[in-house]
This record gives structure tokens, C-alpha cells and sequence, in this order.
């Protein structure tokens, strides 16, 4: 694939820093799609825990659940007993988006935009989510899509008007190859693609285990991101923290911040924000192996 | 000793062995979402300017191999012999060489 594997890979893409921090200057807004193909590899644990991380720092951050007819981001972020209109009554002008918008009540720069739990994922009009994403351009510093896994139509809106996309993969084969289609429909489907324009890429590796990957049980870093030809975001630690933080209806950047998940996500963000961070693998000091991580990302 | 050779190494290695044929065969196929139909239509044409043939009897096969693919095209084309005294670009359907069906539609013209 020339396309891809002449671009540039690296732990930190020092371009895409310089772009971001550009924008900023001129306060656009950035809109992400956190995707992946497969399901169950931690999307809507990422955008929460990046959404939350970046909201800390005072941006204003919406997270978007496109997921519609199985919504969980609500249920993630805690706030699924105040849902009231959802992101189809905004597309269908039922409901303003100002009233579907739910502040977070632990940090007042987060908002999220749950998805229907009864329509159906048809009732998801390419226009309606243009016009929604316009308008919260206008508001926010982050607009962050939850994409649902596959690639149907609810995928393929999530990742339509992306500035960025975050590829989440397990270092697995199935979620390796599932993330690899995803990069083609991100080069090729996007608005930004289409224009002739280039939506930024980066893998976000979840549920890394580097005992394993050490003992050559588990694909490593550099294998993934070799096969991806895409440049690193972040490496999340496999953590019993993950679990215990939706338990409770929270980002694990807010129920634990010094956990080593945590502490990941909160480097990936400052990624996102164009500082330079070294990676490394955060660990709850157990074991040698653990001791961090540090390795090049490509 | 194979099973002590995974063992040893870790199983990682053919993950990422596997990953790698699998998924150059596949952006290929995606960035040609209908590669082998555009072949076999570009093959008829070319071939079908000096044969004639039926359309139907053309099979077009990709083996997917480790290191290389074949393409496989398969042409059925009536015997020459049959078509001699014909014209050039004779376009019956037919060609199986003991059909009889040839030999009547042959006779017709």
C-alpha cells in the first residue's frame, strides 16, 4: 500500500504536533472518531477516559455515542439516569442540541451526546450528523465520536467528518486486521478523504499485557504498529482499574487518575494535544517486567 | 518438536506471520473491491477480438500463495479444425468439438 506505507510512523509524529498545536491558536475545534472494527476492544472506555483526561485541562470536550440502539457510553461516564433526548431527536429537531447535551457532574467542560437506545441505526441521516457536528464545532474544543464496532452505516457516520481518527486494537489478530480495515475506510470514505485531504491516523493499543508481549505470548508494540504502518497514540496497560472504573460509572482518568491505565490515557491526551511525551508502558509496580516499559514505537 | 518450538518462542511470531500475508492480500483486494471481475472482462474482450468463445466459459481463478499468487484463467474455445471454413469471427455460442449442436448450427450458414 503506498498510501500508507510511506507515511511517516513514529512514537510521536512531530507534523501532526505542529498541526494540532496550529489549530489551536485558531481555536478550531478537532473532531476524532475513536474506532476500531472489532468490538469489545475498549472504544467507549477510550473516549471516555480521553474525553475526561482532556476536560481536566478546562477544554470543552463533547463525547458523541453513535452507537444508536446499544448507547453505553452514558453507562460508562455515569450518566445514563440523565438521559432524556438523544442525538437523533437533535437530527430530527425534536429536541435542540442544547437540551440533548448532558454536563458531566464531576468536570463542567464535559458534555455528552448519548445515542438512541430505540431507533433504529437508519434513523442516523448524513446531513443530520453534519449539521450536529457543525454546530458543535462552534462550542467545543474536542467533539470525540464513539464509533460502534463493524461497518455499517453508524461506523461510517462516526468516522464521516473526522478531523483525527484513534484506532483502538488489542495487540490480537482479529482486532490487528479488523483495525487495518478501518485505516483503508479512513483513507477512502471519510468527507476528509474524499477532498482529497488526510484524516491523521493513530493506534491506540489497549489491554496490553508487556509480560506477555515480553515472552512472545502476545504481539508486541512494534509488530502492530509494523503491520499498521501507522504511528502510536498511546499503549494502555491491561488493568483490573479499567473494570472497576465502569463499574462505577466513571472514567478511569476520574475514579483512579494514578493508576497505570490511567496514567496512560492521560499521556495519550497530551499526545493529542501536540506536547511531545515519551512512551512508555505505566505499571503498578508488580514485577520486573514492569518496570517501564520505555521502547520506540516504530 | 514443533509443539516445543512454539512453545519456546511464544506464539506471537506466527500471529504476526499470518497477520502480515493476510493482510496484503486484503488491502489489494479492498483497494480493488472487484479486481478479478474487471480481469475477466478485459480478458474476454482481448482474447475474444481472435477467438471466439462463449463468455460463460470462461473461468478465472487467484490462488493466494505465500510469497506469490497465481491467476488462473481457463478458456474453453471451440476446436479450430471444426471452425476452419468458417468465418474468422464466428460467434455461435456453442464449442464442444463432439457436440452435435455445433456441427448443426455450423451447417446452417
Amino acid at each position: 500500500m503506498p498510501a500508507r506505507s510511506g507515511m511517516a510512523r513514529g512514537r510521536h509524529d512531530a507534523n501532526f504536533g505542529d498541526e494540532l498545536r496550529q489549530r489551536k491558536v485558531v481555536t478550531m475545534a478537532q473532531v476524532l472518531v475513536v474506532t476500531s472494527g472489532k468490538g469489545g476492544v475498549g472504544k467507549t472506555t477510550s473516549t471516555a477516559s480521553l474525553g475526561a483526561a482532556l476536560a481536566r485541562d478546562g477544554a470543552k470536550v463533547a463525547v458523541i455515542d453513535f452507537d444508536v440502539g446499544l448507547r453505553n457510553l452514558d453507562l460508562v461516564l455515569g450518566a445514563e439516569r440523565r438521559v432524556v433526548f438523544d442525538l437523533i431527536n437533535v437530527i430530527n429537531g425534536v429536541a435542540k442540541l442544547s437540551q440533548a447535551l448532558i454536563r458531566d457532574k464531576r468536570l463542567e467542560t464535559l458534555y455528552l451526546l448519548p445515542a438512541s437506545q430505540t431507533r433504529d441505526k437508519d434513523a442516523l441521516s448524513e446531513e443530520g450528523v453534519a449539521k450536529v457536528i457543525e454546530e458543535l464545532r462552534t462550542k467545543f474544543d474536542w467533539i470525540i465520536c464513539d464509533s460502534p464496532a463493524g461497518i455499517e452505516r453508524g461506523a461510517m457516520l462516526a468516522m464521516r467528518y473526522a478531523d483525527a481518527a484513534i484506532i483502538v486494537t488489542n495487540p490480537e489478530v482479529s482486532s490487528v486486521r479488523d483495525s487495518d480495515r478501518i485505516i483503508g475506510l479512513l483513507d477512502s470514505k471519510t468527507r476528509k478523504a474524499e477532498r482529497g485531504e488526510r484524516v491523521e491516523k493513530h493506534v491506540l493499543i489497549t489491554r496490553y499485557n508487556s509480560v506477555r508481549a515480553a515472552r512472545g505470548e502476545m504481539l508486541s508494540i512494534n509488530d502492530v504498529l509494523e503491520i499498521l504502518s501507522t504511528p502510536l497514540l498511546g499503549i494502555i496497560p491491561e488493568s483490573q482499574e479499567v473494570l472497576r472504573a465502569s463499574n462505577v460509572g466513571s472514567p478511569v482518568t476520574l475514579n483512579n487518575p494514578l493508576s497505570a491505565p490511567a496514567r496512560a490515557y492521560f499521556d495519550a491526551a497530551r499526545r493529542l494535544k501536540g506536547e511531545s511525551v515519551p512512551m512508555v508502558v505505566p505499571s503498578e509496580g508488580r514485577g520486573i517486567f514492569n518496570k517501564l516499559f520505555a521502547r520506540k514505537a516504530a | 518438536m514443533r509443539l516445543f518450538h512454539l512453545f519456546r518462542r511464544g506464539s506471537a511470531p506466527i500471529a504476526r506471520e499470518r497477520l502480515q500475508i493476510l493482510l496484503a492480500h486484503e488491502r489489494v483486494a479492498c483497494s480493488h473491491p472487484d479486481l478479478l471481475g474487471i480481469l475477466r472482462e478485459e480478458i474476454i474482450a482481448v482474447i475474444g477480438r481472435h477467438v471466439s468463445f462463449e463468455p460463460d466459459k470462461v473461468q478465472i481463478k487467484m490462488d493466494r500463495g505465500k510469497s506469490v499468487s497465481t491467476l488462473a484463467v481457463d478458456i474453453e474455445i471451440p476446436n479450430l479444425d471444426q471452425m476452419s471454413g468458417l468465418v474468422p469471427r464466428y460467434n455461435q455460442p456453442t464449442a464442444r468439438p463432439d457436440n452435435s449442436v455445433f456441427g448443426m448450427e455450423g451447417s446452417e450458414i
